[in-house]
């Protein structure tokens, strides 16, 4: 069993209410914040070497550092809980099971970042975690952790359930941002950056939920041990939502040090292939990063073991690796049909973005329609380098990172599996009716020399 | 088509939860509100009453009310099953489940049964691609799909259809 710092009490019974986290040693770290001074609390973070949960991985006490503090103009600190990239479920597992502990993180964030109005921005399909959530803000203002000059230290703060109704693209921070101004979830050119100008064109921080619930760890056991916890640059534990094809679908913290050999056969963790099916491939990060192969997942193209942790994820760069993104983890049989994941995660896109730009709006557009085309035996050979070029073609062209977003899973499917595009193409009328299969991409444990 | 003294109070305290002077914030929010309470999608007529509540134009609504799928902009059936097509779920079977709601119901995706009762709709990642197929009804995900779940969830709409407005 490796450390857990955010669901080890999860599974106490009633650890929903105030009066069982508490007992269990919640609202310690925000005893601890208090006594110390918000730059401190800020210092701490940094220590940890946490990095951001949501996807980009950037470093939160170095995105807290540079939130600008002009005189006289109020702070706000947003929650993402917007969760809706295909394969993550993880913050909805930790709000609906641990509530008390985001809203702990929140608190002590607020009050490191200067914010007295604090909003959790909640997707909207998520229709009954803002009671739960709502229950656990009323406990802790009703216990003295919220309201006014709180703890007697003079800092003030509430939280407010923001509900989203339905887009993607909120959860980028900049649109998240206009959602919550009560706009379309159009994200913003930047800079200038939320940092300077964000919500009501005040300083902003946007985080992830699992960010912020970190938060409440690192302040318990101190940002220096936290930092020694996992490997490298990637501190702490992270929680993977892990689904497809395995026998044990589900959300688990892990400690960054495990292979994903074990991640994906252990019974701890997914618990193997699931009907004794073969491992085909494997999108580690949510459906933005690249798919990898079988043989490619398992060990790097050196040869190397590779690990559940953000540097190995990405070993090989997009050539040969992928990313941790937000720790949505899709697991693909050997009976799966790439083309077909791959028209489904492509119509998302095309469904999901905002039309601002024309690389990503028309871009995703005929993505869809010439996979579509090829998955339904319609393709020809020219289609594949099409679709080759219009994915490389939107990447780095649009406002928001959602452009890329849709390229990547596209481009990482042709770089991998061209042999099953071009199966697809020469076998037109077997292209629904049967698969392609494992061919050289195989699970290198399965393959007898 | 009004709020009743309750639900304006509601609206109150939603706009409380922003700064003075940024009650737009407030939008969404009503929105869901008034879909939830107005026959379960935006007519113009809803969609203008919430401007007026909020001080806004109703352009302002109308561009939101667009740019947001849980929004209905035409009528729905009593109930509407959301499911989830996207990757992670089609692993598990997602396409054989809208298949059998479709056969079932003898609808297409984004059609309402000829009785009214229940419109299929299919929705991207919900967020519970662990626990695939699934789908979402009211506020609720029904997971781990079957076509035994779907005949059980049918017949509930059936049994409590008098209870929906
Ligand atoms: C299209 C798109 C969707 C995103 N969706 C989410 C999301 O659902 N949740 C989230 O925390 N971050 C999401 N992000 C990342 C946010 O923009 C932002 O980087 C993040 O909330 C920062 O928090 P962190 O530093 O704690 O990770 C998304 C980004 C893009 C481009
Ligand atoms: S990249 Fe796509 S989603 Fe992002 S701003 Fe441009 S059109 Fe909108
Ligand atoms: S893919 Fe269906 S819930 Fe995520």
């Amino acid at each position: 069993m490796g450390v857990k710092l955010l669901l080890d009490k999860a599974h106490v019974p009633g650890i929903r209410s105030y009066e069982v986290y508490r007992r269990e040693g919640g609202y310690a770290a925000v005893e601890k914040a208090l006594k110390m001074s918000p730059n401190d609390v800020v210092e701490e973070v940094k220590k940890s070497g946490l990095r951001g949960r949501g996807g980009a991985g950037f470093p939160s006490g170095m995105k807290w550092s540079f939130l600008a503090k002009p005189e006289g103009v109020p702070r706000y600190l947003v929650c993402n809980a917007d969760e809706s990239e295909p394969g993550t479920f993880k913050d909805r597992y930790l709000m609906e099971f641990i509530p008390h502990l985001l809203i702990e993180g929140l608190i002590v964030s607020s009050y490191a970042l200067g914010s007295s109005r604090t909003y959790i921005y909640i997707r909207g399909e998520y229709a009954w975690i803002p009671d739960i959530l709502e229950q656990a803000i009323a406990e802790a203002n009703a216990n003295g952790w919220l309201g006014k000059n709180i703890m007697g230290t003079g800092f003030d703060c509430q939280i407010y359930v923001q509900r989203g109704a339905g887009a993607y693209i909120c959860g980028e921070e900049t649109a998240l941002i206009e959602s919550l101004e009560g706009k379309r979830g159009n994200p913003r050119i930047k800079p200038p950056f939320p940092a300077v100008k964000g919500l009501y064109d005040c300083p902003t921080v946007v985080n992830n939920v699992e960010t912020l619930a970190a938060v409440v760890p690192i302040m318990n056991i101190g940002g220096e041990a936290y930092s020694k916890i996992g490997v490298g640059r990637s501190t702490g534990t992270k929680l993977i939502s892990a689904c497809g094809n395995i026998n044990k679908p589900g959300v688990y913290e892990i400690d960054m040090t495990i292979s994903v050999e074990e991640f994906i056969y252990s019974d701890e963790y997914c618990g193997g292939i699931a009907n004794g099916k073969k491992l085909k491939a494997c999108i580690p990060g949510g459906s933005s990063v690249p798919i990898l192969p079988a043989n490619l997942l398992l060990k790097t193209a050196k040869g190397e073991t590779r690990y559940m942790n953000y540097e190995s994820l990405s070993d090989g760069g997009f050539a040969t690796g992928s990313m941790m993104g937000s720790g949505g983890f899709i697991v693909l049989d050997e009976d799966q049909c790439v083309v077909r994941h791959t028209l489904s995660l492509a119509r998302f896109y095309r469904h999901e973005s905002c039309g601002q730009c024309s690389p990503c709006r028309e871009g995703t557009g005929w993505m869809e329609k010439i996979l579509h085309k090829i998955e339904y035996g319609k393709g020809q050979m020219s289609d594949i380098d099409l679709l080759w070029d219009i994915q490389r073609r939107i990447e780095g062209n649009t406002i928001c990172p959602l452009g890329d977003a849709a390229a990547w899973p596209v481009a990482a499917a042709i770089r991998h599996f061209r042999d099953e595009f071009e199966w697809h193409v020469l076998n037109p009328e077997e292209s629904q009716t049967r698969n392609f299969g494992l061919a050289h991409y195989a699970d290198p444990r399965e393959v007898v020399a | 088509m009004t709020f009743s003294e309750e639900q304006l109070k509601k609206v109150q305290e939603i706009i409380a939860r922003y700064p003075e002077g940024k009650q737009k914030s407030a939008l969404i929010p009503v929105l869901h509100l008034a879909q939830e309470n107005f026959g379960r999608w935006l007519s113009a007529e809803s969609m203008d009453y919430v401007a007026s509540l909020l001080n806004l134009d109703p352009i302002e609504v109308y561009e939101v009310a667009t740019f947001y799928s849980m929004f209905n902009l035409k009528p729905v059936g009593k109930y509407i099953l959301e499911v989830c097509q996207t990757g992670p779920c089609m692993l598990r079977g997602s396409d054989q489940i809208i298949d059998y709601i479709g056969k079932k119901l003898n609808i297409k995706p984004g059609e309402t049964s000829a009785d009214g009762l229940i419109t299929l709709k299919t929705v991207e990642c919900l967020g519970a691609c662990g626990y695939a197929p699934m789908l979402q009804m009211g506020k609720h995900y029904h997971e781990y799909l079957t076509e035994e779940k779907i005949d059980l969830l049918i017949e509930h709409c059936k049994e409590n259809q008098h209870l929906v407005k």
